[in-house]
């Protein structure tokens, strides 16, 4: 069976949810209309049609559209060799959608790392908490509205408090630096 | 005259079992303590809370992120090509392979991964194989050297250094290589340079024999690794293992054999498998993946379009002036490539809209690219899916029930790499 008609299986489970499959460079994916039903497609994915192999999941911050999140799950069966992509999309004004950490327990970790970076909720887990940034940080780095060189938070730039050893010399950092643009040694004027 | 003998092996996770029933009856305050996130069998900066009843371990809880750099980030304000020198610092010791999935993601974008000329593959599948053999032989050595066998780390690091200069030959860096470009790499192979690495391959092979005299029969090591952090065939599905860490668990799923790209079609290996999927098994399975990527190493050598010199001119770009830069002459005589170069160093390779996801075999196991394009430059939004983050992910399980000196070997036997599980 290929991934196409694996896609298409779904799609007869689950009528219009389910997008028509989309083809690209040989990968499948399709589109599932209401994410609060994703666990329930993974769970027939997995159990009926052997993806047994959660890939990875990402999400995707389409700031400006609605709705804003796209959560994305690539699956594998490890033992057809078949890989299918299901793409949900979820709006700002919920940010949660169901954990699939019952189906896959791999999920666990990536639910956490998608939580800790775009702040989407999903229900179900049993430990949301923040994974790379730190307990307390208060923003959502990988959202579109975050700037690249950061915001300041109440941890301290540990690196740079102090502004020695550069003090007097041409590259200044400044000291207790808000965000990475004043955190780097720079050419300075006396007064900034 | 030599004879096989049967090793008779403690069984270490029984003896754990057995030690906690014995002091059940004595009541005692639960430990709190934390390992790392500076401590050398961390291999970087992973902080694991463990949570302990005398020696053994009732609840293990890892705390990532100490080396996050927002790597994600940076890849949305940056065109494909500038992003290169950032894979390098993902999985630190083995850049030239991070390098090659890269471009070879970009490539799927674009949609010509399958007609990179002949060169260009075997010279990337050469740069893949010897970042195998270098994060293998790293791996092994700081395995080794946490349980106390620090000869076998010395012994590693000779090897090593073969490696990076063979790497310095070809980028001119031995560490952040960034040695691979869209649509091809930097430069072609130095002369000489096929001759080095059939040296370094004729004393690799006599070099890892000698390793395996000092480990794979060694009783103390094999007593100290055997059976213990058993990973079951349908935990390490479940659990989303890849790599060694999975086929030690005996999952025969490599994708080098089973979605090949580059010209691992054309080319003759083997995949080891494990049968318990104990410490014991991938360590063995390291040990084998590094003599078949010798092996492979050696294919090529044979195998590589335009041999050593390269005489007859074998391309390792692909011939299309928007996807690869024009040679620098023609740059300054000739209009078209002068646009061309300007063009793509000022707004990137151009990259149709829409999504695509390549996982590389890496070293630590499959590391994928998630790339949603818009079009343009500069990727909208570029996922990396990190083995060792995936594969760390299994620590609080594995860990429960086993003894606090036993840590540093699971965590040995894992191989991570913190720069590429944080990003």
């Amino acid at each position: 069976m290929t991934a196409l008609e694996s896609a298409n299986k779904i799609k007869a489970q689950f009528g219009d949810l389910i997008s028509e499959p989309a083809d690209f460079r040989g990968e499948v994916t399709v589109k599932l209309a209401d994410a609060e039903q994703i666990t329930a497609v993974c769970e027939v994915a997995k159990g009926q049609l052997g993806f047994d192999y959660l890939v990875d999941i990402s999400s995707v911050d389409n700031y400006g559209d609605d709705p804003r999140w796209t959560i994305i799950y690539h699956l594998r069966g490890l033992r057809h060799g078949n890989e299918l992509r299901i793409k949900t999309g979820v709006s700002e004004e919920k940010s949660e959608l169901p954990s699939v950490l019952p189906v896959w327990r791999t999920a666990n970790w990536h639910e956490r790392e998608i939580y800790d970076m775009m702040g989407i909720r999903f229900s179900g887990h049993p430990d949301l908490r923040r994974i790379l940034m730190w307990e307390g940080y208060p923003y959502f780095p990988l959202r579109k509205d975050f700037p690249l060189a950061g915001k300041p938070s109440d941890l301290p730039g540990i690196a740079f408090t102090k502004p020695a050893p550069l003090e007097g010399g041409p590259f200044v950092t400044i000291a207790g630096g808000k965000d990475a643009i004043s955190r780097e040694p720079r050419i300075r004027n006396p007064e900034e | 005259m030599a004879t096989v003998q049967d090793i008779e092996v403690r069984d270490s996770a029984a003896r754990s079992v057995q030690a906690a029933d014995e002091l059940q009856d004595m009541h005692g305050e639960k430990m709190v303590l934390n390992m790392g996130p500076s401590h050398p069998a961390t291999h970087g900066v992973l902080r694991i809370v463990l949570e302990l009843d005398g020696e053994i371990i009732t609840k293990a809880d890892p705390d990532v992120g100490y080396l996050h750099r927002g790597d994600e980030k940076i890849a949305e304000n940056k065109t494909y090509t500038q992003f290169i020198p950032y894979t390098d610092r993902l999985d630190y010791l083995a850049p030239l392979a991070n390098n090659v999935a890269y471009a070879l993601a970009v490539e799927k974008l674009l949609g010509i991964h399958d007609k990179l000329p002949p060169r260009c593959q075997y010279i990337r599948v050469m740069c893949a194989e010897l970042a195998r053999i270098s994060a293998h032989l790293l791996g092994l050595g700081a395995f080794a050297m946490d349980m106390g066998a620090v000869t076998v780390f010395l012994l590693s690091f000779t090897e090593r250094e073969k490696i990076y200069n063979l790497a310095e030959a070809i980028s001119g860096a031995r560490l952040t290589t960034s040695y691979t470009r869209i649509g091809g790499v930097m430069r072609d192979l130095p002369p000489g340079w096929l001759g080095q690495c059939q040296k370094f391959c004729d004393e690799f092979i006599p070099a890892l024999n000698e390793f395996e005299t000092l480990l794979t029969r060694n009783r103390i090591w094999v007593d100290r690794v055997r059976d213990l952090a058993v990973i079951s065939k349908e935990d390490a599905i479940d659990y989303g293992l890849s790599g060694p860490n999975l086929r030690g668990s005996g999952v025969e799923y490599d994708l080098r054999k089973n979605q090949p790209y580059l010209c691992y079609k054309d080319l003759q290996f083997d995949v080891p498998v494990g049968a318990v999927g104990d410490c014991y098994d991938r360590y063995l399975v390291r040990m084998e993946e590094m003599r078949q990527s010798a092996r492979i190493l050696e294919q090529c050598i044979k195998k590589i379009p335009g041999g050593a010199d390269n005489k007859s001119n074998e391309p390792v770009n692909v011939a299309d002036g928007k996807i690869t830069l024009p040679p620098k002459q023609k740059v300054l005589s000739s209009m078209e490539e002068l646009i061309h170069q300007f063009m793509l160093v000022t707004e990137g390779v151009n990259c149709p809209p829409g999504e695509i996801y390549f996982g590389h075999e890496n070293p630590k196991g499959e590391l994928g690219f998630y790339i949603n394009s818009k079009g343009g430059g500069t990727p909208y939004r570029l996922k990396i899916r990190s083995p060792s983050f995936v594969n760390l992910s299994i620590v609080p399980k594995i860990f429960v029930g086993t003894m606090i000196s036993d840590t540093v070997a699971i965590l040995g036997s894992l191989d991570f790499v913190m720069g590429e599980c944080d990003r």
